[in-house]
């Protein structure tokens, strides 16, 4: 087959493409440029494109930079503002795989005569039964499978994920034995576009949308009984279930159960307030055909969050017991077994 | 030591096997023969320092002059004039910042220009001066601001106007310059990046009114990291050094000499300016072959009259298709062009140049530049088209 392979300059992707290459097929990697002005700061900065071409050389496979950069601030970086904004908290990653990865890049390789494309995402995609799954990958605790969620059947069909199968040590191995420059490299962490937070101005989250939005501060109020407690300094930057950077500090136990970014307010309770029975969801997807209502599964609302029995509902999922509430923007995933049938986006 | 049982660092598989096409003559040339057998020496035997007192120096010393004067013949100036650098970009970062070094002021510059020019001008402080929709620079404007800065309190030190757009291959209205800057900044020095120009332009003649003047010689069938500013007339009373370290190059450009590079610049100048009439001739009835071709099966557009540019320039868009796309399709069947500018990671970025002609960022995305040169051949240019043409036909599909 002929291949088109992400490279992010990350050990995981470095890996994907010389297993397909060694495999036989035909590779071309790809970086894509998603972010960053004149100095390309921040997500796939020059040293990540010199790793992955430098990972392409060793490999002996071509190697082009894409400029995804239009599409990744329409597709990625407004709507994640906008969320914030509204007082939500989204989940980037997931839009970037939705509109970027498996959207904007699988189109491409379709126009360029690629059979498929291929990413270093730790999860299976597998053909059972005359269709397509996606399974979580082989190393649980690097399991990728839920940023993935929002795949379809006819996206995965033409869509390889070849360290599916391998622990993390394992392509880590492997790079090391290939001497790919990669083979050390510290794994990605948190969103790639928004700065580490530092010192120097510019860094962390509130920054970032500091300088796109007006940030605004909340009063605190105790859910129970009604008394403002104090204040934060951005309300917009306040997701549910969060419990650090509160007035009274940790030793309260209470967690925001309810943001109003219009009112300026922050609701904020004892952790069972939390607790609830079921979730709304929209933009939801199927990896195949639609479940029916009733159909139980497992449901996961974070990259690394512990799967919990569920069931479907015509608008969202029913917990099996009560469980925490999902921030309004987060991703929730659904399974049965290991295998993923779907997710949506918590309303 | 290989990977998966194939050859570690071998060079990628390319499809090159069948026909190819170079056709990207503006990001760089091949060498002339002429010129390679002309720097060898340099690179062997002849290998001295200029600066020394000995024979082997000497040997180096006469060399580097003779260089000198045969490349003053070709730019129309003296050879004392001639400042040998290590490239168009260095040439024009001592234009601007030497000039505004030696007399501070505003900066006036082309919205066109090349990084080389627009980056060092805005370092220091620069009036932008806008195109008109065929990428011409707009004389009226640039002398409107050039107003605009002596009425501050602060006229503009220097102006900077190529003579042919890297991308677009449109012919600026260089000589006009002197009379459209008389009114209101008669003092300010005339730059001229001409490093697209030489192989195409009498330069000697064109940028005649212009007190500095850039050429880079892998432009023309020289090798890469060697270039030249021309400092003339009142110029060498004001431009100072960037580069600090030694005497060489009349005092405005340290470090020991190219010697092989400026000699071989100066072969492939001399031949290039030789040769220049019936270059003309040729690539440009090549030129209107492919660009005919293309915007005939295709209905690709031309972001300028071709009166406006210099022959070996076919810069189409092909509304609907991704020239990024485009480029990696014709790529792989051995065709070599390209969009306009590259960032550092290597992507292709939207042209500045583009949208100072008022394009959107979608229609800069669709365009490709084709750059013909002395070397281009029919057969490429016709392999080219039919590889160009099925690729735009794949890309609507």
């Amino acid at each position: 087959m002929r291949v088109l392979v992400a490279m992010s300059g990350g050990v995981d992707s470095s890996v994907a493409a010389a297993l397909l290459h060694d495999a036989g097929h035909e590779v071309v990697g790809a970086t894509m440029k998603l972010w960053g002005g004149p100095s390309d700061s921040g997500c796939c900065s020059v040293a990540d494109v010199r790793d992955a071409r430098s990972v392409a050389d060793r490999i002996g496979v071509d190697h082009h930079v894409f400029n995804f950069t239009e599409e990744f601030s329409a597709g990625v970086v407004a709507p994640y503002v906008a969320d914030h904004a509204a007082g939500r908290t989204p989940n980037p990653c997931v839009e970037c795989n939705r509109r970027l990865k498996f959207s904007a890049l699988l189109d491409r390789a379709d126009r360029l005569g690629f059979d498929a494309i291929a990413t270093g995402h730790h999860a299976r995609v597998e053909r059972r039964a005359g269709r397509w799954s996606l399974r979580r990958g082989a190393d649980t605790a690097k399991d990728q499978s839920y940023v993935l969620s929002v795949l379809t059947a006819a996206e995965l069909s033409r869509v390889l994920l070849p360290v599916g199968d391998l622990t993390k040590a394992k392509v880590r191995s492997l790079a090391a034995t290939w001497g790919l420059v990669t083979a050390a490299k510290p794994d990605s962490q948190d969103v790639c576009f928004v700065a580490a937070r530092s010192s120097a101005p510019g860094g962390g989250r509130a920054a970032f949308l500091g300088s796109r939005i007006a940030l605004h501060p909340g009063r605190v109020v105790d859910a129970t009984s009604g008394d403002e407690l104090g204040s934060v300094e951005a309300v917009e930057l306040v997701t549910v279930g969060q419990r650090r950077g509160l007035p009274g500090g940790a030793a309260s136990r209470r967690y925001v159960v309810g943001v109003d970014v219009a009112a300026r307010s922050v609701v904020v309770g004892e952790p069972d307030l939390l607790l609830c029975d079921e979730v709304t969801l929209e933009s939801r997807t199927w990896v195949g055909d639609e479940l029916p209502v009733g159909t139980a599964c497992t449901v996961q609302a974070s990259a690394h969050g512990r799967p919990v029995p569920a069931s479907l509902t015509a608008t969202g999922v029913r917990f099996g017991e009560r469980a925490r509430r999902v921030a309004p923007g987060q991703l929730v995933a659904c399974y049965r077994g290991d295998e993923v049938v779907g997710s949506g986006v918590a309303c | 030591m290989t990977v998966h049982g194939h050859q570690v660092g071998a060079e990628p598989s390319r499809a090159a096997a069948g026909p190819t096409a170079y056709l990207d003559n503006a990001a760089t040339t091949p060498m002339l023969h002429e010129a390679v057998e002309a720097m060898l020496p340099f690179l062997r035997a002849t290998f001295g320092n200029p600066s020394g007192a000995h024979g082997v120096s000497r040997a180096a010393r006469r060399a580097l002059d003779g260089a000198r004067g045969e490349l003053a013949d070709v730019l129309g100036c003296e050879a004392g004039e001639v400042v040998f650098t290590s490239g168009g970009t260095e040439a024009d970062n001592l234009a601007i910042l030497g000039t505004v070094a030696g007399r501070p002021g505003p900066v006036l510059v082309s919205a066109v220009e090349h990084r080389a020019v627009l980056a060092p001008a805005r370092a220091v402080h620069a009036y932008i001066v806008p195109v008109s929709r065929h990428g011409v620079v707009e004389t009226g404007a640039l002398a409107a601001l050039a107003a605009t800065a002596r009425s501050l309190g602060s006229p503009v030190t220097l102006v900077s106007v190529m003579l042919v757009n890297s991308e677009t291959g449109v012919v600026q209205p260089v000589q006009a310059l002197p009379g459209v800057l008389e009114a209101d900044a008669p003092d300010a020095l005339l730059h001229c990046d001409a490093v697209q120009a030489l192989p195409w332009l009498d330069v000697a003649s064109l940028a005649a009114g212009c007190d500095l003047v850039s050429v880079s010689a892998h432009k023309f069938g020289g090798p890469k990291g060697v270039g030249a500013l021309v400092v003339r007339g009142r110029a060498a009373s004001v431009v100072r050094p960037v580069l600090h370290g030694g005497p060489q190059e009349a005092e405005l450009r340290p470090g020991t000499e190219n010697v092989a590079g400026a000699v071989a610049m100066a072969t492939a100048a001399r031949i290039t300016a030789a040769r220049r009439s019936a270059t003309v001739r040729r690539v440009t009835m090549l030129r209107d072959r492919l660009a005919d071709g293309l915007v005939e099966v295709t209905g690709a557009l031309e972001p300028a009259p071709r009166a406006l540019r210099v022959a070996g320039s076919c810069h189409l868009r092909f509304p609907g298709v991704s020239a990024e796309e485009l480029l990696l399709l014709a790529d792989a069947r051995g065709v070599a062009a390209s969009t306009g500018s590259a960032c550092a990671s290597g992507a292709r970025d939207p042209s500045h140049v583009l949208t100072a002609m008022g394009w959107s960022g979608a229609e800069a995305r669709e365009s490709v530049r084709f750059s013909l040169g002395a070397t281009t051949t029919v057969a490429e240019v016709d392999h080219a088209s039919r590889v160009v043409a099925d690729a735009v036909e794949r890309l609507r599909a």
